[in-house]
């Protein structure tokens, strides 16, 4: 018998290809995803260098970032946004590389349609020019972002030098509560891990609580990962994996034969982590960021709290700071800040299951008058399914935007940007300064929160809410 | 890749911590295809002022700052968005160094991609340096540092000195500015083996 392994010994140990004396090992990578904003240096290496894309069949390329929400037919506005999407088109025309264009049914965020797709599966290993791409792991996979340097090396190689990262188990007991969500899981997580609690670790999310997830949930909490400094997210496949799985277009032909292989992967009884971190999910409540990184969070219960009550004087003077970034003054109560705009997107919570939550909140109520709503899908297939399904007129109905699928404002390198002093109710992953615009004020919430905070213009508990 | 061995230069106090590459490299500059001229935008956000004019409260603005070649900051430095940008950005300002207790891993694994050092020194360490150069602007000087990659140091001209690591292998690519690629192309008969035993069918050419 072999000592017992985790998730992450298995995978690893799978795709070592060699590890040369003195050097860092070459861990083989499965699939590479590629988007428009952190790929075209990589290309232009690779041509300087006269190299090839090894298996572009591995790789697969899809405009994300920069791309506008509005009407796809019309031509991009911003030159420099185009020059970059067709640089895209460009490379992947020449090395080969699979394109979910614009226009195409299935373009959409990255960490959107791999899952969506089938593209990600256990045990693999996946990599892209993205810090999301944690979100992955939630099909039991080991994925991380990377530097587009490290882009190139994986186009060429199909490898990555890879220390292996330290393992962290995040265990979650009991469940979630009514109306808490995975986002104000993984938020509560964060804000109790720290930004740099996960750093040098990759995090399987093990427990009662997260096996109650179902898979788009799952990714919701694997995807944020990154927000706790650990580069990769996981969580051991199960029925509910295999159920996602099934009928998806790049699904192994051989189902069953794959699904056999998938079931050795769950961590073994024994096996030992780095370290070990226990939470429970009935203490978990609706969560609100007041601050600038997304550890700077509380219950929607509670109030902005004061930067002195800190023990650590890093924390103390970044609290301090985000505060003063914030227009926030410490004390007021969470469900007293007002809002201008709300934002439904992005890859942490765009997927279908999140725009019903979001739709279930909204129906038979109106967007609050000095309140600008959108909702924007993950994908071209989360919209069809959400038009299918109705969602898009609850929404519209109601007075929200309803738009074509990318990042959006979640990073706002199109023109869906905030106002300086704009504050935004979001249920992206990021609140750092300047990042839905210069001088806008985020804060992170799940998709049911910012539903009832478009409606009612400031933040309001949803376990409260009265649904139509 | 520029190599690095050693290096004396000016230090740049940056005193946050958290400091996330959506400030070090905002992503309206994002759209560029080139890894060069990311210099000019370097912490765009809090560097200028709404008029375009340089901000004099930012610390990188201030005399003591002009010329730094070595940025010192807090805790886990780097953090949020994997954007190589920021390196390049930081490298193309003029940065060959950056000192910190903690970065965070894409950032780190960045910097050493693009001949750039990122060194990790006790928190004492580093606030003891933050003491240093503050002194020196008090006094109306700069400070200045000592790299040695070969011994693995960092040291001032006032009795400063700490010895820090470096993944070997990563630390003889830097001394030696050796492409990553290069090296893990000789390999290639290891990587078709590892295809073919996984049952993916053969590299053509
Ligand atoms: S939605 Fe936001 S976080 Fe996700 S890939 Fe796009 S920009 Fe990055």
């Amino acid at each position: 018998m072999s000592a017992p392994r985790t998730l992450l010994d298995k995978i690893w140990d799978n795709h070592v290809v060699y590890t040369p004396p003195g050097e860092l090992p070459l861990l083989y990578i499965d699939r590479h995803l590629v988007h428009d904003v952190t790929s075209p240096q990589a290309f232009e290496g690779l041509r300087l260098a006269g190299r090839k894309v090894r298996r572009p069949e591995a790789t697969f390329a899809t405009p994300d970032h920069n791309v506008p929400t509005t009407d796809r037919r019309l031509p991009i506005a911003d030159p420099v946004s185009k020059q970059q999407i067709d640089t895209l088109r460009a490379n992947c025309r020449e090395f080969g590389i699979r394109l979910y264009d614009l226009g195409d049914a299935d373009q959409g965020i990255v960490h959107v349609i791999g899952p969506e797709l089938g593209i990600t599966q256990p045990g693999m290993t996946i990599v892209c020019g993205d810090s999301h791409t944690a979100t992955h792991g939630a099909l039991g996979a080991l994925a991380f972002g990377i530097g587009t340097s490290e882009v190139e090396h994986v186009l060429a190689t199909q490898t990555l030098r890879q220390a292996k990262p330290k393992s962290l188990e995040v265990r979650v007991d009991g469940r979630l509560a009514p109306g808490v969500t995975a986002k104000d899981l993984v938020l509560y997580l964060i804000g109790r891990l720290s930004t740099e609690g996960g750093t040098g670790y990759v995090i399987e999310y093990t427990g009662p609580c997260i096996r109650g997830l179902g898979m788009e949930q799952r990714m919701t909490v694997c995807n944020m990962s990154i927000e706790a400094g650990a580069r990769a997210g996981m969580i051991a496949p199960d029925a509910i994996t295999f159920d996602y799985m099934r009928g998806r277009e790049f699904a192994p032909k051989d189902f069953d034969k794959a699904v056999t292989a998938w079931e050795k992967l769950p961590t073994d009884a024994g096996a030992v982590y780095d370290r070990v971190e226990v939470f429970q999910g009935g203490d978990v409540v609706p969560q609100v960021t007041w601050g600038t990184n997304p550890a700077q969070v509380t219950g929607v219960d509670a109030v902005v709290p004061d930067p002195d009550a800190f023990g650590d004087p890093n924390d103390r003077s970044s609290a301090a700071r985000a505060l003063d970034y914030m227009g926030l003054a410490r004390g007021t109560k969470i469900v007293d800040i007002p809002l201008d705009r709300v934002f439904i997107g992005s890859c942490t919570n765009s997927r279908i299951e999140d725009l019903r939550a979001a739709a279930d909140v909204v129906k038979g109520y109106r967007v609050a008058a000095n309140v600008h709503a959108m909702v924007v899908p993950g994908s071209g297939r989360v919209k069809r399914q959400a038009e299918e399904e109705g969602l898009d007129r609850v929404f519209r109905e109601a007075g929200f935007e309803w738009r074509e699928a990318g990042c959006s404002m979640c990073l706002g390198m199109n023109p869906d940007t905030l106002s300086p002093g704009q504050r935004c109710a979001s249920t992206s992953n990021r609140n750092f300064e300047g990042r839905q615009g210069k001088g806008g004020r985020t804060h992170l919430v799940s998709p049911a929160m910012a539903a009832a905070a478009a409606v009612t213009g400031h933040f309001v508990d949803i376990r409260g809410w009265e649904y139509k | 890749m520029q190599p690095f061995t050693t290096h004396t230069g000016i230090v740049g106090s940056l005193d946050r911590a958290n400091v996330d590459t959506d400030q070090i490299i905002p992503k309206q500059f994002l759209k560029r295809i080139e890894r060069t001229g990311f210099g000019q935008f370097l912490f765009c956000d809090w560097r200028f002022q709404a008029d375009g004019s340089p901000n004099p409260e930012f610390e990188l603005n201030r005399p003591e700052a002009k010329g730094a070649t070595i940025l010192l900051a807090r805790r886990n430095f780097g953090c949020g968005s994997s954007r190589e940008h920021a390196p390049w950005a930081l490298a193309d300002y003029g940065f060959r160094v950056v000192i910190a207790p903690t970065f965070a891993d894409i950032f780190f694994n960045n910097c050493l991609q693009n001949g750039m050092l990122p060194i990790r020194l006790s928190e004492d360490d580093v606030a003891e340096l933050f003491r240093r150069a503050a002194a020196a602007a008090a006094a109306g000087s700069q400070y200045r540092l000592h790299v040695d990659l070969k011994a693995c140091t960092v040291a001032d001209d006032a009795g400063f000195s700490r010895s820090f690591t470096v993944d070997p292998f990563r630390r003889q690519c830097l001394l030696e500015g050796l492409d990553d690629i290069g090296l893990s192309l000789r390999h290639a008969d290891r990587i078709a083996a590892w295809e073919a035993a996984h049952g993916l069918p053969a590299v053509a050419g």
